[in-house]
């Protein structure tokens, strides 16, 4: 036993070790409990554990830098579990070449509407034009929005954050709201999710249903791409 | 099993390369998807093509470890947000309201679109 129990504190929250499984346990809990509620939409595992952790981190009065340190091994795998993505599409891959029309009217569809309505909405709400243009790539992937946000000159942390918000509600909302409207065809649900949420909204798919999952992934894929050529057109069109 | 996770890597791999030597504005792993996809599509028709991760369900079991989580690896990024509510903050509550009315919005568009469209596309079919 060390003397002085407040030195092993100060040794282990340096650590990666001790982030590391912080973020796996919190996960753990987080995941059983959704789990157990049969995967209820507010018990989505993403959204408690950021936020237990998040707590936890201010509490401690740790930095975000010292915690990375320790989940940066978790947040690696995002590249490859994309690249996996694949796998169930390829698996999928009849049901998906059966629905490619509907898919690429939706997607046309999808991404102008996130696109317009959160830029008219910011606009019409009197959000300074370097917040408009910030918030205007939210539901692609993070990586690729703050390298919009960027090209933009906006605030591509501002950009992280709205894309990370835009997830977490996507993904809660998508199963009440869905349900509410009736809409059996997980193909549809699925796709939505991918347009509106990027990646978390995809991982909320995947835990309803495969399909769902797949569709989710596609649109996910294609509105990173669409996204990175309607905004800057948005932008320049807000200019005028 | 490491065969199988260094071939997705390399997938990641190649689609970084691709996306950050031609300067296109979408995500490597995104290409490294269609890489995986494409070989995947390839070993069924080309025998010599199901050897190493490709044959026995190799990359595919491989696949399905790193996707049971998916959740999981969005924790760390979800995180920093935590952290960064400072920002907004900084713009008030219209911002969070923004966002989600949205999200909304876009879930109802495009599952609207693609009802329609598949309906659109059915009729046809028995139509003829």
């Amino acid at each position: 036993m060390s003397e002085n129990p407040f030195s092993l504190w100060v040794y282990l929250s340096q650590s990666p070790l001790l982030w590391l499984t912080v973020t796996l346990l919190t996960y753990a809990v987080a995941d059983a409990v959704s789990l157990a509620t049969h995967r209820h939409a507010l018990a989505n595992p993403v959204f408690h554990s950021m936020w237990i952790i998040g707590a936890f981190l201010l509490l401690t009065g740790t930095s975000y830098t010292t915690y990375f340190e320790g989940a940066q091994f978790v947040h690696f795998l995002l590249g490859p579990a994309t690249v996996a993505l694949a796998v169930p599409l390829y698996e999928n891959r009849k049901a998906a070449l059966a629905a490619i029309l509907p898919m690429l009217a939706a997607l046309a569809v999808g991404s102008a509407t996130a696109i317009g309505s959160v830029v008219l909405l910011a606009e019409a709400a009197g959000l300074p034009r370097t917040v408009v243009l910030s918030l205007a790539p939210k539901s692609v992937t993070a990586a690729v929005a703050m390298g919009i946000s960027e090209s933009l000159h906006a605030d591509p942390s501002l950009t992280a954050v709205a894309v990370i918000l835009t997830g977490i509600m996507g993904a809660m909302i998508v199963t009440p709201l869905m349900n509410r409207l009736g809409t059996r065809d997980l193909r549809a649900r699925g796709f939505a999710v991918g347009i509106a949420a990027h990646g978390i909204g995809t991982a909320r798919a995947f835990q309803v249903d495969a399909v769902a999952g797949v569709f989710a992934s596609i649109a996910m894929s294609l509105n990173a791409l669409v996204t990175s050529l309607l905004v800057p057109l948005a932008a320049t069109l807000l200019a005028r | 099993m490491i065969a199988s996770l260094s071939l997705i890597l390399l997938c990641q791999l190649a689609g970084e390369v691709f996306v950050r030597g031609l300067a296109l504005p979408m995500p490597g792993p995104v290409v490294g998807l269609v890489l995986l996809l494409l070989l995947l599509l390839a070993r069924d028709r080309f025998a010599v093509l199901a050897l190493g991760p490709l044959q026995g369900g190799g990359v595919e079991n491989a696949s399905r470890g790193l996707l049971a989580h998916l959740s999981l690896l969005f924790v760390p990024a979800g995180v920093g947000v935590v952290q960064r509510l400072d920002l907004i903050a900084a713009h008030g509550i219209a911002i969070v309201i923004v966002l989600l009315v949205s999200v909304v919005v876009t879930l109802l568009a495009t599952v609207a679109t693609f009802l329609f469209a598949s309906r659109l596309l059915a009729r046809g079919r028995s139509a003829r």
